[in-house]
Protein backbone atom coordinates (compact mmCIF):
# COMPACT_ATOMS: atom_id res chain seq x y z
CA UNK A 1 0.00 0.00 0.00
CA UNK A 2 2.64 2.51 1.04
CA UNK A 3 4.43 1.79 -2.19
CA UNK A 4 1.37 2.84 -4.16
CA UNK A 5 1.01 5.95 -2.02
CA UNK A 6 4.68 6.75 -2.58
CA UNK A 7 4.31 6.23 -6.31
CA UNK A 8 1.27 8.49 -6.39
CA UNK A 9 3.15 11.18 -4.46
CA UNK A 10 6.05 10.88 -6.85
CA UNK A 11 3.81 11.22 -9.90
CA UNK A 12 1.96 14.16 -8.34
CA UNK A 13 5.25 15.87 -7.63
CA UNK A 14 6.49 15.21 -11.16
CA UNK A 15 3.28 16.68 -12.56
CA UNK A 16 3.61 19.75 -10.35
CA UNK A 17 7.21 20.37 -11.34
CA UNK A 18 6.20 19.98 -14.99
CA UNK A 19 3.38 22.48 -14.53
CA UNK A 20 5.77 24.86 -12.78
CA UNK A 21 8.16 24.52 -15.71
CA UNK A 22 5.32 25.16 -18.13
CA UNK A 23 4.48 28.29 -16.20
CA UNK A 24 8.07 29.44 -16.57
CA UNK A 25 7.81 29.20 -20.33
CA UNK A 26 4.35 30.73 -20.58
CA UNK A 27 4.57 33.55 -18.05
CA UNK A 28 8.17 33.82 -16.95
CA UNK A 29 9.89 34.73 -20.15
CA UNK A 30 7.39 37.20 -21.55
CA UNK A 31 8.27 40.89 -21.37
CA UNK A 32 8.59 43.06 -19.45
CA UNK A 33 11.85 41.67 -18.21
CA UNK A 34 13.25 42.19 -14.77
CA UNK A 35 16.67 42.86 -16.24
CA UNK A 36 18.13 44.58 -13.17
CA UNK A 37 17.13 41.68 -10.95
CA UNK A 38 18.44 39.22 -13.55
CA UNK A 39 21.88 40.87 -13.44
CA UNK A 40 21.77 40.85 -9.68
CA UNK A 41 20.99 37.14 -9.67
CA UNK A 42 23.71 36.38 -12.23
CA UNK A 43 26.14 38.07 -9.87
CA UNK A 44 24.88 36.14 -6.83
CA UNK A 45 24.54 32.82 -8.57
CA UNK A 46 27.45 32.93 -10.97
CA UNK A 47 30.17 35.23 -9.72
CA UNK A 48 29.86 34.34 -6.07
CA UNK A 49 30.00 30.60 -6.85
CA UNK A 50 33.22 30.93 -8.77
CA UNK A 51 35.68 30.53 -5.86
CA UNK A 52 34.04 27.30 -4.73
CA UNK A 53 33.83 25.88 -8.25
CA UNK A 54 37.43 26.93 -8.90
CA UNK A 55 38.75 25.25 -5.78
CA UNK A 56 36.91 21.96 -6.27
CA UNK A 57 37.78 21.85 -9.97
CA UNK A 58 41.45 22.39 -9.24
CA UNK A 59 41.60 19.61 -6.66
CA UNK A 60 39.63 17.29 -8.89
CA UNK A 61 41.98 17.76 -11.85
CA UNK A 62 45.01 17.21 -9.67
CA UNK A 63 43.67 14.12 -7.90
CA UNK A 64 42.28 12.56 -11.05
CA UNK A 65 45.70 12.80 -12.69
CA UNK A 66 47.50 11.31 -9.71
CA UNK A 67 45.03 8.44 -9.56
CA UNK A 68 45.17 7.67 -13.27
CA UNK A 69 48.96 7.63 -13.61
CA UNK A 70 49.70 4.19 -12.06
CA UNK A 71 47.28 2.38 -14.39
CA UNK A 72 48.67 4.12 -17.43
CA UNK A 73 52.22 3.34 -16.31
CA UNK A 74 51.23 -0.34 -16.01
CA UNK A 75 50.08 -0.31 -19.61
CA UNK A 76 53.09 1.64 -20.68
CA UNK A 77 51.08 4.56 -22.01
CA UNK A 78 52.04 7.20 -19.48
CA UNK A 79 52.50 9.68 -22.28
CA UNK A 80 48.75 9.52 -22.88
CA UNK A 81 48.03 10.91 -19.41
CA UNK A 82 47.16 14.46 -20.54
CA UNK A 83 44.82 13.11 -23.23
CA UNK A 84 42.99 10.76 -20.87
CA UNK A 85 42.59 13.36 -18.16
CA UNK A 86 41.58 16.05 -20.61
CA UNK A 87 38.85 13.93 -22.14
CA UNK A 88 37.53 12.78 -18.79
CA UNK A 89 37.38 16.32 -17.43
CA UNK A 90 35.87 18.04 -20.44
CA UNK A 91 33.36 15.40 -21.39
CA UNK A 92 32.02 14.20 -18.09
CA UNK A 93 33.65 14.97 -14.79
CA UNK A 94 33.91 18.73 -15.20
CA UNK A 95 30.25 19.33 -16.12
CA UNK A 96 28.83 16.86 -13.62
CA UNK A 97 30.98 17.80 -10.62
CA UNK A 98 30.48 21.51 -11.27
CA UNK A 99 26.73 20.96 -11.57
CA UNK A 100 26.60 18.97 -8.33
CA UNK A 101 28.58 21.61 -6.44
CA UNK A 102 26.27 24.21 -7.99
CA UNK A 103 23.18 22.25 -6.95
CA UNK A 104 24.51 22.05 -3.40
CA UNK A 105 25.33 25.73 -3.14
CA UNK A 106 22.71 27.42 -5.32
CA UNK A 107 19.85 24.92 -5.23
CA UNK A 108 19.74 25.01 -1.46
CA UNK A 109 20.09 28.76 -1.22
CA UNK A 110 17.29 29.38 -3.73
CA UNK A 111 15.09 26.83 -1.95
CA UNK A 112 15.75 28.40 1.44
CA UNK A 113 15.47 32.00 0.27
CA UNK A 114 12.20 31.60 -1.60
CA UNK A 115 10.93 29.26 1.11
CA UNK A 116 11.44 31.84 3.82
CA UNK A 117 9.98 34.56 1.62
CA UNK A 118 6.96 32.33 1.18
CA UNK A 119 6.41 31.59 4.87
CA UNK A 120 6.95 35.22 5.93
CA UNK A 121 4.38 36.27 3.30
CA UNK A 122 6.89 38.36 1.34
CA UNK A 123 5.76 36.64 -1.84
CA UNK A 124 2.15 37.56 -1.05
CA UNK A 125 3.29 41.10 -0.35
CA UNK A 126 4.77 41.27 -3.85
CA UNK A 127 1.57 39.99 -5.40
CA UNK A 128 -0.41 42.63 -3.55
CA UNK A 129 1.94 45.40 -4.72
CA UNK A 130 1.42 44.47 -8.35
CA UNK A 131 4.75 42.69 -8.74
CA UNK A 132 4.58 39.32 -10.43
CA UNK A 133 6.56 37.11 -8.05
CA UNK A 134 6.85 34.42 -10.66
CA UNK A 135 8.55 36.80 -13.01
CA UNK A 136 10.54 38.72 -10.46
CA UNK A 137 11.74 35.81 -8.32
CA UNK A 138 11.48 32.63 -10.37
CA UNK A 139 12.17 33.67 -13.96
CA UNK A 140 15.24 35.70 -13.03
CA UNK A 141 16.74 32.92 -10.92
CA UNK A 142 16.07 30.18 -13.47
CA UNK A 143 17.55 32.27 -16.28
CA UNK A 144 20.56 33.07 -14.13
CA UNK A 145 21.24 29.43 -13.22
CA UNK A 146 20.79 28.38 -16.86
CA UNK A 147 23.23 31.00 -18.11
CA UNK A 148 25.77 30.83 -15.31
CA UNK A 149 26.34 27.09 -14.97
CA UNK A 150 27.80 26.70 -18.49
CA UNK A 151 30.14 29.63 -17.82
CA UNK A 152 31.20 28.18 -14.49
CA UNK A 153 31.74 24.81 -16.14
CA UNK A 154 34.00 26.27 -18.82
CA UNK A 155 36.04 28.14 -16.22
CA UNK A 156 36.05 25.08 -13.97
CA UNK A 157 37.27 22.86 -16.81
CA UNK A 158 40.14 25.26 -17.43
CA UNK A 159 41.14 25.25 -13.78
CA UNK A 160 40.80 21.45 -13.62
CA UNK A 161 43.13 21.10 -16.58
CA UNK A 162 45.61 23.36 -14.84
CA UNK A 163 45.34 21.09 -11.78
CA UNK A 164 45.93 18.12 -14.06
CA UNK A 165 49.01 19.82 -15.50
CA UNK A 166 50.44 20.17 -12.00
CA UNK A 167 49.53 16.54 -11.36
CA UNK A 168 51.47 15.41 -14.41
CA UNK A 169 54.46 17.44 -13.25
CA UNK A 170 54.71 15.73 -9.89
CA UNK A 171 56.41 12.72 -11.44
CA UNK A 172 57.58 13.89 -14.82
CA UNK A 173 58.30 17.22 -16.41
CA UNK A 174 56.11 18.65 -19.15
CA UNK A 175 55.90 22.24 -20.23
CA UNK A 176 52.50 23.86 -19.87
CA UNK A 177 52.46 24.56 -23.61
CA UNK A 178 53.04 20.95 -24.47
CA UNK A 179 50.46 19.74 -21.97
CA UNK A 180 47.70 21.93 -23.30
CA UNK A 181 48.71 21.26 -26.89
CA UNK A 182 48.32 17.53 -26.25
CA UNK A 183 44.96 18.03 -24.53
CA UNK A 184 43.48 20.28 -27.19
CA UNK A 185 44.71 18.12 -30.03
CA UNK A 186 42.82 15.18 -28.59
CA UNK A 187 39.65 17.20 -28.01
CA UNK A 188 37.09 17.44 -30.74
CA UNK A 189 34.29 19.90 -31.24
CA UNK A 190 31.98 16.96 -30.58
CA UNK A 191 33.58 16.46 -27.18
CA UNK A 192 33.16 20.03 -26.06
CA UNK A 193 29.82 21.15 -27.44
CA UNK A 194 27.51 18.42 -26.09
CA UNK A 195 29.21 18.72 -22.71
CA UNK A 196 28.50 22.45 -22.57
CA UNK A 197 24.96 22.09 -23.90
CA UNK A 198 24.06 19.61 -21.22
CA UNK A 199 25.16 22.07 -18.53
CA UNK A 200 22.47 24.43 -19.80
CA UNK A 201 19.95 21.77 -18.83
CA UNK A 202 21.69 21.06 -15.54
CA UNK A 203 21.51 24.76 -14.71
CA UNK A 204 17.87 24.95 -15.71
CA UNK A 205 17.04 21.93 -13.53
CA UNK A 206 18.80 23.42 -10.49
CA UNK A 207 16.95 26.71 -10.92
CA UNK A 208 13.51 25.26 -11.53
CA UNK A 209 13.73 22.73 -8.71
CA UNK A 210 15.07 25.27 -6.20
CA UNK A 211 12.32 27.75 -7.07
CA UNK A 212 9.62 25.09 -7.09
CA UNK A 213 10.60 23.80 -3.67
CA UNK A 214 10.85 27.29 -2.24
CA UNK A 215 7.56 28.45 -3.73
CA UNK A 216 5.78 25.43 -2.31
CA UNK A 217 7.40 25.57 1.09
CA UNK A 218 5.15 24.72 4.01
CA UNK A 219 4.82 26.97 7.02
CA UNK A 220 7.51 27.24 9.63
CA UNK A 221 11.28 27.00 9.86
CA UNK A 222 11.11 23.28 9.35
CA UNK A 223 9.29 23.80 6.07
CA UNK A 224 12.09 26.09 4.86
CA UNK A 225 14.71 23.52 5.85
CA UNK A 226 12.87 20.79 4.01
CA UNK A 227 12.60 22.97 0.92
CA UNK A 228 16.31 23.67 0.86
CA UNK A 229 17.22 20.08 1.47
CA UNK A 230 14.84 18.51 -1.03
CA UNK A 231 15.86 21.08 -3.64
CA UNK A 232 19.44 19.79 -3.45
CA UNK A 233 18.44 16.14 -3.45
CA UNK A 234 16.01 16.40 -6.34
CA UNK A 235 18.24 18.59 -8.51
CA UNK A 236 21.25 16.30 -7.93
CA UNK A 237 19.24 13.28 -9.03
CA UNK A 238 17.95 15.22 -12.04
CA UNK A 239 21.51 16.10 -13.01
CA UNK A 240 22.36 12.41 -13.29
CA UNK A 241 19.16 11.65 -15.19
CA UNK A 242 19.83 14.46 -17.65
CA UNK A 243 23.41 13.24 -17.97
CA UNK A 244 22.14 9.78 -18.83
CA UNK A 245 19.74 11.17 -21.43
CA UNK A 246 22.45 13.41 -22.86
CA UNK A 247 24.83 10.54 -23.46
CA UNK A 248 22.09 8.60 -25.25
CA UNK A 249 21.23 11.56 -27.43
CA UNK A 250 24.81 12.32 -28.40
CA UNK A 251 25.23 8.67 -29.25
CA UNK A 252 22.11 8.67 -31.41
CA UNK A 253 23.36 11.78 -33.16
CA UNK A 254 26.64 10.05 -33.80
CA UNK A 255 28.63 12.61 -31.87
CA UNK A 256 30.37 10.12 -29.63
CA UNK B 1 -29.12 40.92 -10.43
CA UNK B 2 -27.65 42.41 -7.30
CA UNK B 3 -27.55 46.16 -7.00
CA UNK B 4 -24.48 47.64 -5.38
CA UNK B 5 -25.14 50.86 -3.53
CA UNK B 6 -23.07 53.64 -4.98
CA UNK B 7 -21.52 54.64 -1.68
CA UNK B 8 -20.55 51.09 -0.73
CA UNK B 9 -16.92 50.38 -1.52
CA UNK B 10 -16.78 46.75 -0.44
CA UNK B 11 -19.78 44.44 -0.58
CA UNK B 12 -19.26 40.84 0.50
CA UNK B 13 -22.09 38.37 -0.04
CA UNK B 14 -22.38 34.78 1.22
CA UNK B 15 -18.64 34.24 1.30
CA UNK B 16 -17.60 30.62 1.88
CA UNK B 17 -14.02 29.46 2.28
CA UNK B 18 -12.83 26.08 3.49
CA UNK B 19 -9.42 24.45 3.71
CA UNK B 20 -10.03 20.77 3.07
CA UNK B 21 -13.04 19.93 5.20
CA UNK B 22 -12.32 22.71 7.68
CA UNK B 23 -14.86 25.44 6.96
CA UNK B 24 -13.43 28.81 7.90
CA UNK B 25 -15.92 31.26 6.39
CA UNK B 26 -19.48 30.05 6.12
CA UNK B 27 -21.74 32.57 4.43
CA UNK B 28 -20.14 35.80 5.57
CA UNK B 29 -21.76 39.13 4.62
CA UNK B 30 -20.36 42.63 5.02
CA UNK B 31 -20.75 46.06 3.49
CA UNK B 32 -18.16 48.80 3.91
CA UNK B 33 -19.38 52.31 3.15
CA UNK B 34 -17.06 54.84 1.53
CA UNK B 35 -14.96 56.70 4.07
CA UNK B 36 -15.75 54.44 7.00
CA UNK B 37 -13.60 52.25 9.22
CA UNK B 38 -14.97 48.79 9.89
CA UNK B 39 -13.31 46.81 12.65
CA UNK B 40 -13.51 43.04 12.61
CA UNK B 41 -13.39 41.29 15.95
CA UNK B 42 -12.97 37.58 16.33
CA UNK B 43 -11.09 34.96 18.26
CA UNK B 44 -7.70 33.80 17.14
CA UNK B 45 -8.14 31.34 14.30
CA UNK B 46 -11.67 32.49 13.50
CA UNK B 47 -10.67 33.40 9.95
CA UNK B 48 -10.14 37.17 10.05
CA UNK B 49 -6.89 37.04 8.10
CA UNK B 50 -8.41 34.57 5.67
CA UNK B 51 -11.29 36.99 5.09
CA UNK B 52 -9.13 39.95 4.10
CA UNK B 53 -6.87 37.74 1.99
CA UNK B 54 -9.98 36.77 0.04
CA UNK B 55 -10.76 40.47 -0.39
CA UNK B 56 -7.35 41.23 -1.91
CA UNK B 57 -7.47 38.09 -4.04
CA UNK B 58 -4.64 36.20 -2.35
CA UNK B 59 -7.07 33.40 -1.53
CA UNK B 60 -9.80 32.20 -3.82
CA UNK B 61 -13.10 31.69 -1.95
CA UNK B 62 -15.19 28.59 -2.61
CA UNK B 63 -18.32 30.60 -3.27
CA UNK B 64 -19.85 34.02 -2.73
CA UNK B 65 -18.98 37.42 -4.14
CA UNK B 66 -16.65 40.23 -3.07
CA UNK B 67 -17.36 43.46 -4.88
CA UNK B 68 -14.69 46.10 -4.48
CA UNK B 69 -15.25 49.27 -6.55
CA UNK B 70 -18.02 47.33 -8.31
CA UNK B 71 -15.83 44.53 -9.67
CA UNK B 72 -16.13 41.02 -8.30
CA UNK B 73 -12.67 40.04 -7.03
CA UNK B 74 -12.97 36.22 -7.30
CA UNK B 75 -13.95 36.51 -10.96
CA UNK B 76 -11.22 38.90 -12.02
CA UNK B 77 -8.31 37.96 -14.26
CA UNK B 78 -4.72 38.92 -13.43
CA UNK B 79 -4.80 42.34 -15.07
CA UNK B 80 -8.11 43.33 -13.53
CA UNK B 81 -6.84 42.16 -10.16
CA UNK B 82 -3.68 44.25 -10.53
CA UNK B 83 -5.83 47.21 -11.41
CA UNK B 84 -8.02 46.73 -8.34
CA UNK B 85 -5.06 46.03 -6.08
CA UNK B 86 -3.41 49.28 -7.04
CA UNK B 87 -6.22 50.99 -5.15
CA UNK B 88 -6.14 48.66 -2.14
CA UNK B 89 -3.53 48.80 0.61
CA UNK B 90 -2.82 45.71 2.65
CA UNK B 91 -1.03 45.53 5.98
CA UNK B 92 0.15 41.99 6.68
CA UNK B 93 -0.18 40.61 10.19
CA UNK B 94 3.42 39.44 9.88
CA UNK B 95 4.55 42.76 8.28
CA UNK B 96 6.04 40.88 5.31
CA UNK B 97 8.82 43.41 4.74
CA UNK B 98 11.36 42.31 2.13
CA UNK B 99 14.26 41.31 4.33
CA UNK B 100 16.87 41.48 1.59
CA UNK B 101 16.13 45.16 0.94
CA UNK B 102 16.75 48.32 2.95
CA UNK B 103 13.81 50.21 4.40
CA UNK B 104 14.10 52.74 1.57
CA UNK B 105 13.99 50.01 -1.06
CA UNK B 106 11.05 48.37 0.69
CA UNK B 107 9.07 51.58 0.30
CA UNK B 108 10.31 52.40 -3.20
CA UNK B 109 9.53 48.97 -4.58
CA UNK B 110 5.72 49.28 -4.82
CA UNK B 111 6.03 52.93 -5.89
CA UNK B 112 8.28 52.19 -8.84
CA UNK B 113 6.07 49.31 -9.89
CA UNK B 114 2.77 51.12 -9.85
CA UNK B 115 3.93 54.45 -11.24
CA UNK B 116 6.45 53.50 -13.84
CA UNK B 117 7.53 56.98 -14.94
CA UNK B 118 7.62 58.58 -11.53
CA UNK B 119 10.48 61.09 -11.01
CA UNK B 120 13.34 60.27 -8.66
CA UNK B 121 12.67 63.42 -6.57
CA UNK B 122 9.04 62.51 -6.21
CA UNK B 123 9.96 58.99 -5.04
CA UNK B 124 12.32 60.42 -2.41
CA UNK B 125 9.71 62.90 -1.27
CA UNK B 126 7.04 60.22 -0.88
CA UNK B 127 9.37 57.77 0.87
CA UNK B 128 10.59 60.41 3.31
CA UNK B 129 7.06 61.61 3.91
CA UNK B 130 5.74 58.13 4.62
CA UNK B 131 8.56 57.39 7.05
CA UNK B 132 8.13 60.73 8.78
CA UNK B 133 4.47 59.87 9.35
CA UNK B 134 5.55 56.86 11.39
CA UNK B 135 8.53 58.66 12.98
CA UNK B 136 11.15 56.43 11.46
CA UNK B 137 12.99 58.65 9.01
CA UNK B 138 16.32 57.72 10.62
CA UNK B 139 15.88 54.06 9.60
CA UNK B 140 15.89 54.90 5.89
CA UNK B 141 19.08 53.00 5.08
CA UNK B 142 18.79 50.23 7.64
CA UNK B 143 17.84 46.64 6.96
CA UNK B 144 14.61 45.21 8.40
CA UNK B 145 16.66 42.83 10.59
CA UNK B 146 18.07 45.85 12.44
CA UNK B 147 14.66 47.10 13.59
CA UNK B 148 12.48 46.08 16.51
CA UNK B 149 9.10 44.39 16.06
CA UNK B 150 7.15 47.59 16.66
CA UNK B 151 9.36 49.55 14.28
CA UNK B 152 8.83 46.92 11.60
CA UNK B 153 5.09 47.20 12.03
CA UNK B 154 5.33 50.96 11.53
CA UNK B 155 7.51 50.57 8.43
CA UNK B 156 4.98 48.09 7.06
CA UNK B 157 2.27 50.66 7.71
CA UNK B 158 4.26 53.30 5.87
CA UNK B 159 4.68 50.92 2.94
CA UNK B 160 0.94 50.24 2.90
CA UNK B 161 0.04 53.90 2.95
CA UNK B 162 2.60 55.22 0.50
CA UNK B 163 0.48 54.46 -2.58
CA UNK B 164 -2.45 56.42 -1.09
CA UNK B 165 -4.89 53.56 -1.54
CA UNK B 166 -8.62 54.23 -1.48
CA UNK B 167 -9.21 51.12 0.57
CA UNK B 168 -6.88 49.81 3.27
CA UNK B 169 -7.07 46.40 4.89
CA UNK B 170 -5.19 46.41 8.19
CA UNK B 171 -4.38 43.07 9.80
CA UNK B 172 -3.74 43.92 13.45
CA UNK B 173 -2.07 47.31 13.03
CA UNK B 174 -1.37 47.91 16.73
CA UNK B 175 -0.56 44.42 18.01
CA UNK B 176 2.81 44.36 19.71
CA UNK B 177 3.10 48.12 20.03
CA UNK B 178 3.33 50.15 23.24
CA UNK B 179 0.25 52.26 24.11
CA UNK B 180 1.89 55.51 22.98
CA UNK B 181 2.83 54.19 19.56
CA UNK B 182 -0.54 52.47 19.27
CA UNK B 183 -2.21 55.83 19.79
CA UNK B 184 -0.02 57.35 17.06
CA UNK B 185 -0.96 54.57 14.66
CA UNK B 186 -4.64 55.04 15.45
CA UNK B 187 -4.29 58.74 14.79
CA UNK B 188 -2.55 58.00 11.53
CA UNK B 189 -5.39 55.73 10.45
CA UNK B 190 -7.91 58.42 11.34
CA UNK B 191 -5.88 61.11 9.61
CA UNK B 192 -5.77 59.11 6.39
CA UNK B 193 -9.45 58.40 6.65
CA UNK B 194 -10.19 62.10 6.89
CA UNK B 195 -7.63 63.38 4.44
CA UNK B 196 -7.99 60.84 1.63
CA UNK B 197 -11.46 59.64 2.45
CA UNK B 198 -10.06 56.14 2.80
CA UNK B 199 -12.32 53.22 3.59
CA UNK B 200 -10.77 50.58 5.82
CA UNK B 201 -11.22 47.19 7.30
CA UNK B 202 -9.24 46.89 10.51
CA UNK B 203 -8.65 43.59 12.26
CA UNK B 204 -7.83 44.18 15.88
CA UNK B 205 -7.85 42.68 19.34
CA UNK B 206 -6.80 45.95 20.89
CA UNK B 207 -10.04 47.35 22.33
CA UNK B 208 -8.58 50.84 22.65
CA UNK B 209 -7.80 50.79 18.95
CA UNK B 210 -11.27 49.46 18.21
CA UNK B 211 -12.90 52.14 20.30
CA UNK B 212 -10.89 54.95 18.72
CA UNK B 213 -11.05 53.95 15.08
CA UNK B 214 -14.25 52.01 14.47
CA UNK B 215 -17.30 53.48 12.76
CA UNK B 216 -18.71 49.98 12.65
CA UNK B 217 -17.71 46.87 14.61
CA UNK B 218 -18.35 43.40 13.22
CA UNK B 219 -17.97 40.20 15.18
CA UNK B 220 -16.83 37.21 13.16
CA UNK B 221 -17.96 33.97 14.79
CA UNK B 222 -18.16 30.50 13.29
CA UNK B 223 -17.58 31.87 9.83
CA UNK B 224 -20.49 34.28 9.93
CA UNK B 225 -21.09 37.89 10.78
CA UNK B 226 -22.44 37.27 14.26
CA UNK B 227 -23.09 40.86 15.29
CA UNK B 228 -22.70 44.29 13.80
CA UNK B 229 -22.99 47.75 15.36
CA UNK B 230 -21.12 50.73 16.70
CA UNK B 231 -18.65 50.25 19.54
CA UNK B 232 -21.14 51.72 21.99
CA UNK B 233 -23.92 49.43 20.82
CA UNK B 234 -21.90 46.25 21.09
CA UNK B 235 -20.43 47.32 24.42
CA UNK B 236 -23.96 47.40 25.86
CA UNK B 237 -24.84 43.96 24.56
CA UNK B 238 -25.81 41.27 27.03
CA UNK B 239 -24.86 38.47 24.63
CA UNK B 240 -22.06 36.43 26.18
CA UNK B 241 -20.27 35.96 22.84
CA UNK B 242 -20.05 39.71 22.38
CA UNK B 243 -19.47 40.64 26.00
CA UNK B 244 -16.29 38.64 26.33
CA UNK B 245 -14.49 40.98 23.94
CA UNK B 246 -15.34 44.05 25.96
CA UNK B 247 -14.39 42.77 29.39
N1 LIG C 1 -3.31 28.52 3.74
C1 LIG C 1 -4.00 27.84 4.68
N2 LIG C 1 -4.14 26.51 4.58
C2 LIG C 1 -4.84 25.81 5.50
N3 LIG C 1 -5.43 26.35 6.57
C3 LIG C 1 -5.33 27.69 6.73
C4 LIG C 1 -4.61 28.51 5.79
N4 LIG C 1 -4.66 29.79 6.20
C5 LIG C 1 -5.39 29.78 7.34
N5 LIG C 1 -5.79 28.53 7.66
C6 LIG C 1 -6.63 28.15 8.80
O1 LIG C 1 -7.73 29.02 8.84
C7 LIG C 1 -8.06 29.37 10.16
C8 LIG C 1 -8.20 30.84 10.29
O2 LIG C 1 -6.93 31.44 10.12
P1 LIG C 1 -6.71 33.01 10.19
O3 LIG C 1 -5.28 33.25 9.95
O4 LIG C 1 -7.68 33.70 9.32
O5 LIG C 1 -7.06 33.32 11.70
P2 LIG C 1 -7.20 34.74 12.39
O6 LIG C 1 -8.63 34.95 12.70
O7 LIG C 1 -6.54 35.76 11.56
O8 LIG C 1 -6.41 34.49 13.73
P3 LIG C 1 -5.33 35.44 14.48
O9 LIG C 1 -6.11 36.42 15.27
O10 LIG C 1 -4.60 34.49 15.34
O11 LIG C 1 -4.49 36.04 13.44
C9 LIG C 1 -6.99 28.77 11.04
O12 LIG C 1 -7.54 27.63 11.68
C10 LIG C 1 -5.91 28.35 10.11
O13 LIG C 1 -5.32 27.16 10.56
MG1 LIG D 1 -4.79 36.75 11.61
Amino acid sequence: MTLIVRLKQFLDETGNVARFTGRFFSAGIKPRYESKELLNQCYNIGYLSFPLVGLTSFIMGLVLTMQLRPSLVDYGVESQLPVMVGLAIVREIGPVITALIFAGKIGSSIGAELGSMKVTEQIDAMTVSGIKPFKYLVATRVMATTLMLPLLTILGDGISLFGAYLGVNIRSVTSIDLFFLQVFKSLDFSDVLPAIIKTLFFGFAVGIVGCYKGFNSSKGTQGVGISANSAVVLSSVLIFIIDLLAVQITELLGLN
Amino acid sequence: METVKSEAVIVIKDLVKAFGDKIILDGFNLTVEKGSNVVILGKSGSGKSVLIKCIIGLLQPDSGSIHVFNGNIPEMNEDELDQARSKIGFLFQSNALYDSMTIRENLEFPLLRHWVDIEKDEVDRLVNGALEDVDLLHTLDMMPSELSGGMLKRVALARTMILRPEVILYDEPTTGLDPVTSREIENLILKLQKKNHTSSIIISHDMNCVKNTADLVVLLLEGKCYAEGTYAELEQSADQNIKQFFE
